[in-house]
């Protein structure tokens, strides 16, 4: 610590002009000591800070994987949810959030690019595109059981019952602006040489586009796609509204749908101790799940750079 | 060297075999830049500039940052028409046209008037791809005239010895001074009239930066090329002719082994030689 | 008009460009002693004085290597352009003709050792004059060079046909003592290469001025110059 300290920059209050080592080896070692002091103070709070945080985390895990490898086993994936007492599994849930999660994929995320696209490419600067932005923004930080009641209003009340449609309606608004922000900032990331080379060529917009900007974004945009699975993926409140939830094997998109998060949300809270494992066991499923994605969106993003 | 004619070429609407046999130096002018005012905005970047590019020759444009070199060089392709609230008024006069009038049809005239810019800027697709993207954006080409012409266009900027065994690796892969000889052969393959390089150089290192003059030198034969450059001994070795700009004024235009030794204006010889305050 | 200049950006370049100007101008000074020196040791009959010029020849040729180095590392480093560019290379040049002009006044030393060993002959008042109006043609153009001023060059230039005019008299008044009485050849022989050679000495003073009026204006003097040297002609013209 000390060495690093230059006898100029002590110097230069109590002495201007006078540069050099030879003044104030006093006041420098005041300095010196004060400085060290408040290191130390900042790297403990710092350290003390992260262990609180790390030791919250790993008892969570620990917890989850404990309980939830204890509530494992075959009949989890291969039998639906049957009433407390006999043996059930969850097969009906996972279907059933991998149905909904599927299709707010497939309807949300080529939405979202083309709002991250127009916001990026053609709204540069506008006051409508910035309002958009700021719309989109506020979307993605909204409480998803303002959407999920959002739906509710719009899909379930008109139509008369809950549905699996209306689950993937919510489900799709949330990752929206999540492939919209991923989209238009890795679009914003490509260089505007880049755009000038291919306009450059005689090339129209739509076709730089198309052609160089998207594909110079993919792993950005794939990467942004794959944390926005991940995080509907564990939703709960949304569909709570929309989906409800059903006990019985149901791929009818038209009546209320199975859903993990919420099996585990309903199970969890059961006074019945093999629902409360099978809680465990879905909730170990959808973390791994994400962890997964994580890990995929993780290596999908280096790969290409 | 035959193989410099790219197999479907027609002949007049690509001056190069006629350079050849018209001896060295055609006066005739390319382009010609008639009072041109520019404004990014409210602010006037260009003022008044008259400038003639003189056909198959090389045009240095010198000055310090901000001096207006650059943006003369977007006004050329249009490139500034990207941007909303850049203007251009006056005339850039190519085959008698003016090129900065309203209906301008920019795609054709970007495919005349080809741009290599300050940093490489491979689209990320294969080699291959790169090169013939330009071409299908104005040709249909069969794929065996479609090799030819990437062939061509690689050999012209001196890049084909160098990645003919990998032209379906990506264009990424590539380093910096070949990625800019890369754009170079795209730019070319398009077969434009005049090449612009916006300071083709900068980012490169001393062996790539001699490797583009030398290409440049070579490449004067068959178009109108006009460099931007920081370097003063890169536009006295490869211009023909060099303009130095200053405030968005062009204040001299002379022949490169003039301009460098005996310049006739005081801000040109005190730019030049170092004494700018 | 030369063009007023400002400093350099790089302060250091401006330092090395003022030491290359003093560099020169020492030179041309050292130039301008040697042909003084060796024309009074001619007119003076006086052998030590020639000794001492022959002897200080080196550190003219010292001096031109010095400038000739000083300019190259310029060259390698700077990448000089324009008026700076023309001044170093104007520097380089001068050198070379203050180094040959230093060997005509050591050749003329050493021919006037012989010459004081010879019964005189005549005056030597055309050599006095001769040799005023070329070392003071010398000092104007390394004035010039030093002061930057085409204008003193550009008359240096011009006033070479003064000394011209006193060459064609020495040329002939040399025939005439050698046609007199042959013992006079020898001492006449060595005369008239002094002469020869201070002839030369001015045309190096030009030469210098050419080269200071390209380093400050940046064009040519034209290559026709005023001349009034009949000598060329005076052997072989025909009898009358």
């Amino acid at each position: 610590m000390s060495a690093t300290m230059t006898p100029q920059g002590t110097n230069h209050g109590a002495n201007p002009g006078v540069s050099g080592p030879a003044k104030d080896k006093a006041v420098a070692a005041a300095l010196g000591r004060s400085r060290k002091r408040a290191d130390i103070i900042v790297r403990s709070l710092s350290y003390a800070a992260t262990a609180i945080g790390l030791v919250f985390l790993a008892s969570i895990l620990v917890t989850l994987f404990y309980k939830g490898f204890g509530a494992m086993n075959l009949s989890v994936f291969t039998e639906v949810t049957r009433p407390p007492g006999s043996q059930g599994g969850l097969l009906n849930a996972i279907v059933g959030s991998a149905i909904q999660v599927a299709l707010a994929t497939i309807i949300g995320t080529p939405i979202g690019m083309l709002v991250g696209t127009y916001l990026a490419e053609y709204a540069r600067g506008s006051s409508f595109g910035n309002a958009v932005r700021f719309v989109s923004d506020i979307l993605l930080s909204a409480p998803s059981i303002l959407i999920g009641l959002f739906v509710y209003q719009l899909l379930v009340l008109p139509f008369g019952g809950f549905s699996g449609w209306a689950g993937v309606a919510a489900l799709s608004i949330i990752i929206i602006p999540i492939v919209v922000r991923t989209t238009e900032d890795m679009l914003a990331l490509i260089p505007n040489t880049l755009r000038e080379a291919v306009i450059g060529l005689g090339a129209p917009k739509w076709k730089m586009i198309v052609t160089v900007c998207w594909r110079a974004a993919t792993s950005g945009i794939i990467t942004g796609v794959l944390l926005g699975i991940a995080r509907i993926a564990g939703e709960t409140a949304p569909l709570l509204f929309t989906s409800l939830g059903n006990n019985a094997w149901s791929t009818n998109l038209n009546g209320p749908m199975p859903s993990l998060p919420i099996t585990i949300y309903s199970y969890a809270g059961s006074p019945f101790q093999d629902w409360i494992e099978l809680a465990w066991a879905g909730a170990l499923l959808i973390t791994l799940a994400v962890l997964l994605l994580n890990i995929l969106a993780r290596s999908v993003l280096r790969s290409r750079t | 060297m035959s193989s410099t004619d790219a197999p479907t070429a027609p002949a007049t609407s690509f001056g190069g075999m006629q350079a050849r046999s018209s001896a060295a130096i055609n006066q005739a002018s390319r382009i010609s830049v008639r009072n041109l005012d520019f404004f990014y905005g409210a602010n006037k970047a260009l003022k008044g500039v008259n400038l003639e590019l003189p056909d198959r020759q090389v045009t240095g444009m010198i000055g310090p940052s901000g001096c207006g070199k650059s943006t003369l060089l977007r006004v050329l392709n249009r490139m500034y028409s990207l941007y909303p609230g850049q203007r251009a008024e006056g005339e850039v006069l190519m085959e008698g046209r003016n090129m900065i009038a309203p209906d301008v049809d920019l795609n054709e005239l970007r495919s005349k008037v080809g741009m290599v810019f300050q940093k490489p800027t491979p689209f990320p697709m294969t080699i291959y791809e790169n090169i013939a993207f330009g071409i299908r954006l104005h040709e249909k080409l069969s794929k065996s005239q479609m090799d030819d012409r990437i062939e061509w266009a690689l050999s012209r900027a001196a890049i084909w010895g160098e990645v003919k065994d990998r032209l379906q690796s990506s264009a990424m892969g590539l380093s910096g001074g070949q990625q800019q000889r890369l754009c170079i052969a795209r730019t070319i393959a398009v077969r434009p009239e005049v090449i612009l390089f916006d300071e083709p150089t900068s980012a490169l290192d001393p062996i790539s930066t001699l490797k583009i003059e030398e290409l440049i030198d070579e490449l004067k034969r068959d178009f109108t090329i006009c460099i931007v450059t920081h370097n003063m001994q890169q536009a006295a070795r490869c211009a023909d002719q060099v303009a130095f700009f200053y405030l968005g004024e062009l204040v001299e235009v002379a022949p490169a082994a003039q301009l460098f030794t005996a310049p006739r204006e005081k801000r040109t010889q005190e730019y030049i030689t170092g004494r700018f305050g | 008009m030369p063009m007023e200049q400002g400093e350099h950006i790089v302060r250091s370049y401006d330092e090395q460009l003022r030491r290359l100007r003093d560099m020169v101008a020492r030179m041309g000074g050292l130039a301008e002693r040697q042909v003084n020196d060796a024309t009074v040791a001619l007119t003076r009959r006086d052998a030590t004085l020639a000794a001492e010029v022959i002897g200080r020849d080196a550190a003219l040729d010292q001096l031109e290597r010095e400038i000739e180095a000083f300019c190259i590392r310029i060259l390698a480093t700077r990448q000089p352009m324009a008026s700076d560019l023309r001044f170093i290379v104007a520097a380089m040049k001068v050198a070379h003709n203050l180094e040959r002009i230093g060997d005509y006044a050591r050749n003329g030393a050493k021919r006037s050792i012989v010459i004081a060993q010879q019964p005189a002959i005549g005056s030597l008042n055309g050599f006095t004059r001769m040799a005023r109006l070329v070392q003071e043609n010398l000092k104007l153009a390394i004035d010039a060079l030093v002061n930057d001023d085409a204008e003193a060059a550009e008359r240096v230039w011009a006033a070479d046909e003064p000394v011209d005019d006193v060459y064609n008299g020495i040329f002939r008044e040399m025939l005439t003592f050698m046609m007199e009485d042959p013992r006079n050849i020898t001492a006449a022989t060595h005369l008239l290469f002094i002469a020869k050679n201070l002839e030369r000495i001015g045309d190096h003073a030009t030469n210098i001025a050419e080269t200071v009026h390209y380093a400050v204006r940046g064009d040519s003097l034209p290559e026709d110059r005023p001349k009034a040297d009949a000598s060329a002609y005076a052997v072989v013209r025909p009898p009358e």
